[in-house]
């Protein structure tokens, strides 16, 4: 392991800009990282080598003209595969999307284009980022970097194991239940979730509207903050877009934050010893004293409708979680009609007899399990008789759940939490128990139930070797206070690299 | 309060959301969606008489656009990823008269 590939995108947007290397250079030697080790990760579903090259000798050249190519001068960058592109494909990891060629490129790329970024591919994902593993993807899992016998997390399973692995120098994910946070904490790097509307949805392949948020992952801080002001900003496509201005998140980003208040929410911490990890519990533990040495004030607050029950036999239980399953697969079971074999897509090759069989087949033979699991708890709950008792009732909890937000933030600015109960479990251990895969949500779903901004990083190794994930979660539009503390913590802890890229030669 | 789901439910909410189901899923579906539901009214245990439903995350009120014609995608890239498709039409099977 050597060369550009281990510079952060920051430094390696300062480097390409100021002639120290070649954005061709960078491009090429990710492109080598990709041939050498995805063919172990899986971390892409589609490579964009030629077009990534052809991209990055247009900045290049730019540069040697004196102009200026924008904050992601050439760096390689990997994106979801659920955000539009017109070139390439965007399949959602699904075999009902396989061949389309989207006629529109989402905002968020758009973007990135204009501040100079190379794309390099497409990562790979829960089909339709529905789940917590990567191994609902249609075509195959992703595997972790620290453990191949381990998943990545998901939904963006792929724009991590790629980030962590070093198969690309950040990438864009989506976060609906913790589809950043979570797969980011599983591999050991940065996954930033803003706040809901931050980032325009235009473009993004929709599963649950109200929730969906695009957001970077990186391997340091910076980068994403990077990430997050080129992506950010209201945009006539999308009406739920925020109309405020984005500040720069580079700003004050190494302002210390000594007298900043941090919450614990005691309903993750002080109550339920089960439902952390004990290594990840000592994590989090000692994050909080890091916290502490910076400066900062800890303050005990509650989120009593956040809070995790366990039962006598050890199952764990929270109300986030439900009515998150409720909202999510609601929205879901409406956004995902658009599946019809009709107007793009997979349609059946057999004999039909009329438009519904047309239908039902064509999504019987291309949706994955889960997917029909989700669209079909969605139409149950918003279906007649129904509807008041699950969908109506959830979104009433989750006025509960947002309004304990507030109050917590009445008497701190932050809150601090770990990201996920536990680190990366093995391929194939959750498959068969929808519910205790859910679960790997627990700590990650409340913030989008309340359209919060909330970032994961990498807070140590446990004694197995996995990587272990820190959360912060602020108040609306805090993304310069989020990124600033958690900048702080990067600051006291030796950077983590999975042993297979240490070991690595490239 | 969740009713249990039995094959006879799976195949009604199949129906319903526009998807055959395959021998497979018609023997774990039932099981499973059944827990999930179990697990739906945990928020039963919550009173909410008096409280107003969240539809949105971060609720924005009024959100008007100027009505200006503006350039969309031509018949072309709309039909680009059709199935099947006549002149600038996606064509389908005979939906009037025709099975359910």
């Amino acid at each position: 392991m050597s060369g550009l590939i281990e510079l952060s995108a920051t430094q390696l947007a300062a480097d390409i800009r100021s002639g120290e290397t070649t954005s061709v250079q960078a491009t090429q030697e990710y492109l080598n990282a990709i041939t050498k080790l995805d063919g172990k990760l899986g971390a892409y579903n589609e490579i964009y080598t030629d077009a990534a090259l052809d991209r990055a000798k247009q900045i290049d050249a730019k540069i040697a003209a004196g102009e200026n190519p924008g904050p992601l001068a050439g760096v390689p960058i990997a994106i979801k595969d659920n955000l539009c592109t017109t070139y390439g494909h965007t399949t959602c990891a699904s075999r009902y999307l396989e061949n389309f060629q989207a006629p529109y490129t989402a905002t968020a790329v758009k973007k990135l284009h204009d501040a100079g970024a190379v794309i390099l591919g497409k990562c790979n994902m829960d089909e339709f980022a529905m789940g917590s593993s990567t191994e609902n993807s249609g075509f195959a899992p992703t595997r972790n970097p620290w453990d191949i016998g381990r998943v990545p997390g998901g939904s963006s399973g792929g724009s991590a194991a790629a980030v962590a692995s070093r198969m690309c120098a950040a990438a864009l994910g989506s976060d609906t239940g913790g589809s950043i946070r979570q797969p980011a904490s599983f591999c050991g790097c940065v996954g930033f979730k803003p706040t809901y509307g931050r980032v325009s949805r235009y473009g993004l392949v929709a599963f649950g509207s109200s929730l969906d948020q695009i957001g970077p992952l990186g391997r340091t801080v910076t980068d994403a903050a990077l990430l997050t002001g080129v992506i950010s900003g209201y945009d006539p496509h999308d009406a739920t877009s925020l109309p405020n201005d984005v500040p720069d998140y580079l700003a004050d980003i190494e302002t210390p934050i000594k007298g900043l208040r941090i919450g614990l929410p005691k309903e993750f911490f002080l109550e339920n010893e089960g439902a952390i990890a004990p290594d990840t519990r000592a994590a989090i533990t000692a994050a909080i004293e890091t916290y502490k040495s910076l400066g900062a004030e800890i303050v005990d607050v509650s989120l009593p409708h956040s809070r995790i029950d366990i039962d006598a036999d050890g199952k764990m239980s929270s109300f986030a979680v439900s009515c998150y399953y409720i909202v999510c697969t609601a929205e879901c079971s409406s956004n995902l009609a658009r599946f019809d074999g009709v107007h793009y897509g997979h349609r059946t090759g057999e004999n039909v007899d009329g438009i519904l069989e047309l239908y039902s087949k064509s999504r019987k033979e291309s949706l994955g399990e889960e997917v029909k699991r989700r669209i079909m708890l969605g139409t149950y709950a918003l279906s007649s008789g129904y509807y008041d008792a699950y969908y109506n009732k959830a979104l009433k909890v989750r006025r509960l759940i947002a309004d304990d937000f507030v109050e917590a933030f009445k008497s701190c600015d932050i809150l601090l939490a770990p990201t996920t109960p536990t680190t990366a479990f093995k391929l194939g251990e959750k498959t068969d128990n929808p519910l205790e895969m859910y679960l790997s949500d627990i700590y990650t779903i409340s913030a989008n139930l309340a359209g919060l901004p909330g970032i994961t990083l990498p807070a140590g190794l446990s004694s197995d070797n996995l990587p272990i994930g820190l959360q912060l979660i602020g108040p609306v539009l805090s993304e310069s206070t989020l990124l600033r503390a958690a900048r702080m913590f990067e600051k006291t802890a030796p950077p983590i690299i999975p042993p297979m890229v240490k070991n690595s030669d490239t | 309060m969740s009713q249990k789901i039995d094959a006879d439910v799976v195949r009604h909410i199949g129906k319903l959301s526009r998807i055959e189901l395959t021998d497979e899923e018609m023997r774990t579906f039932p099981g499973q969606l059944t827990d999930v539901l179990q697990y739906f009214d945990k928020l039963q245990e919550l009173d909410t008489e008096n409280v107003t439903p969240m539809v949105h995350a971060v609720e924005l009120k009024n959100i008007l656009a100027a009505d200006i014609p503006h350039e969309s995608l031509t018949p072309d890239e709309a039909l680009k990823n059709a199935p099947d498709r006549e002149g600038d039409f996606f064509r389908v099977t005979k939906v009037l008269g025709a099975g359910s």
